[in-house]
């Protein structure tokens, strides 16, 4: 088992013609995820490789009961082609698009308000349930699946790309096999939170431990820290990135600055020691770390 | 992007907010006009994106036209440092010459977004002209915040509730009601990142103005607010941060003498912290893109060794879609094609193909300083920039 995605999925790709979003879907399909359906509108009727494409989400869902969608749409029209999925009646949505503005999020959550779906992103890798399916533009082959049957498995949640294929890595070479690894986004206005994606492992066997890497800015990891110290009982990995930032400078993300003399690692990592995770100053230890604390 | 002073007041007049009266000049002559015209009594203001002006000297009341002249023309010389400029401080071009009001009263509003409730708020608080960290940390509650429905704008009786909350009663009220509501439909409408009103002030007679204005827009939506983008001032920005984003390069500048040169904004904060980690300070945070392609590589490099603290630079590539070897031929390729690099080059580079990667850094005739982990890469980093001095 796993969360959120795995071998139910049925997956639309929004913006599949475009350069990127055929390349990725490719990916996908190629690492085992259903790949039933594309959209772009004015291509309907078209083809990618053998995968149909729709003019509209609506229309995909109809033709192939797509479950999931994701975006590759460009970011001044990523904000409706989410909201169409949303109304379209997709289960989850995972929104690859990086710099999307910030306004037009607020009228995407809003709009989830009434047409719900599991907005992950935007500005993320995705979601990948290794040996499984994945969703999204990271490399499959880094990741180790989890030896069926067994219990062990680590989830990671990370506001990072490739710092998170670094954690992966790292957990890869111990020999430590991934649940899921979900790429929440590093934008200031997100879809999934660290707390919905830890509910979700809290509610999946498979998961022994989490691997949860954070970035300053926001609040979002202090609150996943309490959250942790009263719901969840596994082990919980922490890291945070970006200690080394002045205040007032955006780092790269949207969402990781400092503003206001708030969202500082410091105060991050010291709401995550305070709750009982296990932090690492380092970022070349979050895989050793995890084995220690689940006793390998 | 963040703008200057007097062009947030122009934004805002338009949208409806009380401003002071007054011009901006580059020149001491006219300086002294705009304040015959006003009447004599006035304020130079220095130019600058950086707060904390007034500490810095930036800001000056005169008495009379004469002494307008004098304060820009020394105003106008100005390397201007203030506590968020940095020590080399900041170039004044520019001042703003203002009518010199009659304060009763200096209050603090500012409109920004809440992150946690996933919207704008209106922030209020009647300590102005303080910093609004200060006030938050010696008393939360002095602080109003108003939530913005995104979809509806700031409601006249929200508008009213903060007029009251800052204390303010009858015609003053009503005004700052007026001023509140034409800042949130300023916030909405612009694709504002931040406006803040501090001071916000209440005259003897009554009125209420914004005596400072600071405001800055959400980088993604300039696409859409051309009229926003044209107010972009590249002097206020660091030279190399600006020569970055033409090639699509994200660059900020520190003050260490480790460059790095990373793939990815988290791995790429990461990388420096565990620079600092290791005893050493990094000169940057440049994030190159996922791919990591042999032409960011090489234009990254151009921007890193530009800058003259740098004694030693560190290139962290994690190889997914990209594998590590094409990205290990591009950095060869990118360091050949530049010529003569004499600084030492850390490079670590993990992922698929890993080993071919270190072999063709290896193989290749720079001579560059192969790191396997992450903990490896910044001793050597770190090693090579003590050796470097």
């Amino acid at each position: 088992m796993a969360i959120w995605v795995g071998r139910d999925t049925r997956l639309v790709v929004q913006g599949i013609t475009g350069k990127e979003g055929t390349f990725h879907a490719l990916a996908c399909r190629d690492y085992g995820t259903r790949v039933v359906a594309g959209v772009t509108p004015g291509k309907g009727g078209f083809a990618v490789e053998g995968i149909p494409v729709y003019d509209s989400v609506a229309e995909a869902r109809h033709a192939t009961g797509c479950n999931a969608s994701m975006i590759f749409v460009p970011p001044p029209f990523a904000a409706d082609a989410i909201m169409e999925s949303a109304a379209a009646g997709v289960e989850l949505t995972i929104c690859i698009t990086e710099g999307i503005p910030v306004a037009d999020m607020l009228r995407v959550k809003s709009f989830l308000g009434s047409h719900p779906t599991r907005l992950v992103g935007p500005n993320c890798p995705g979601v990948i349930s290794p040996g499984t399916a994945k969703i999204g533009i990271m490399p499959g082959h880094i990741h180790r699946p989890v030896n069926s049957g067994a219990r062990d498995g680590i989830g990671v949640i990370s506001r990072s790309g490739t710092l998170t294929y670094e954690a992966v890595w790292q957990l890869t070479n111990l020999g430590l096999g991934q649940s899921t690894c979900v790429g929440i986004g590093g934008d200031p206005i997100n879809g999934t939170s660290f707390i919905d994606v830890l509910s979700a492992f809290a509610a999946d066997p498979t998961t022994a431990g989490v691997v949860m890497i954070g970035e300053i800015g926001g609040s979002a990891e202090e609150e996943a820290a309490a959250w942790i110290a009263a719901h969840f009982d596994r082990p919980v990995v922490g890291f945070i990135a970006g200690r080394t930032a002045p205040p007032g400078r955006r780092m790269g993300h949207a969402g990781a600055i400092v503003a206001g003399g708030k969202g500082t690692a410091a105060e991050k990592m010291e709401a995550m020691r305070a709750a009982g995770l296990h932090v690492v100053d380092s970022p070349a230890e979050l895989g050793t770390t995890m084995a220690r604390a689940l006793g390998r | 992007m963040k703008i200057h002073e007097f062009q947030a007041k122009e934004i805002l007049r338009r949208h409806g907010v009380a401003t002071p009266r007054g011009r901006v000049t580059e020149d001491p002559e006219e300086a002294a006009q705009i304040a015959l015209e006003l009447g004599g009594r006035c304020v130079v203001k220095a130019q600058i994106h950086a707060g904390g002006r007034g500490k810095g000297g930036g800001v000056k009341l005169a008495a009379s036209p004469a002494e307008a002249r004098e304060h820009a023309a020394r105003i106008l010389r100005m390397q201007l440092v203030t506590p968020q400029t940095g020590p080399e401080g900041q170039r004044v071009r520019r001042v703003l010459v203002e009518e010199a009001l009659a304060i009763a009263q200096e209050l603090y509003v500012s409109v920004t977004l809440d992150r946690h409730a996933g919207k704008p708020i209106v922030m209020a608080s009647a300590a102005g002209g303080m910093e609004i960290e200060e006030v938050a940390a010696r008393d939360p509650r002095a602080i109003l915040r108003q939530e913005i429905e995104p979809l509806l704008g700031l409601l006249p009786f929200q508008a009213r509730g903060v007029a009251r909350a800052l204390g303010l009663a009858g015609d003053s009220a009503a005004r700052a009601a007026r001023l509140v509501a034409a800042l949130a439909a300023a916030y909405l409408a612009t694709d504002a990142s931040l406006i803040e009103i501090n001071p916000l002030v209440v005259t003897g007679g009554g009125d209420v103005l914004a005596g400072d204005a600071k405001m800055s827009f959400d980088d993604n939506a300039l696409f859409r607010r051309p009229d926003v983008a044209a107010l972009r001032d590249l002097a206020e920005e660091n030279p190399i941060e600006v020569e970055a984003g033409k090639f699509n390069l994200n660059y900020v500048k520190l003050d260490g003498n480790i460059a790095c040169m990373v793939n990815g904004a988290g791995l790429a904060m990461a990388t420096m912290d565990i620079i600092k980690l290791y005893g050493g300070e990094p000169a940057n945070f440049l994030d190159v893109g996922g791919g990591a392609s042999q032409d960011a590589v090489k234009n990254a490099f151009r921007l890193l060794v530009g800058d003259p603290n740098v004694r030693a630079v560190l290139i962290n590539i994690f190889g997914g879609i990209a594998r590590t070897d094409r990205i290990a031929r591009g950095v060869v390729g990118a360091i050949e094609e530049l010529g003569s690099v004499t600084l030492p080059v850390v490079v670590r580079l993990e992922g698929t193909n890993v080993e071919q990667g270190r072999e063709i850094l290896r193989q290749a005739p720079f001579k560059f300083i192969v790191a396997e982990q992450m903990a490896d890469a910044a001793e050597k980093a770190v090693a090579a920039a003590r050796r470097g001095h």
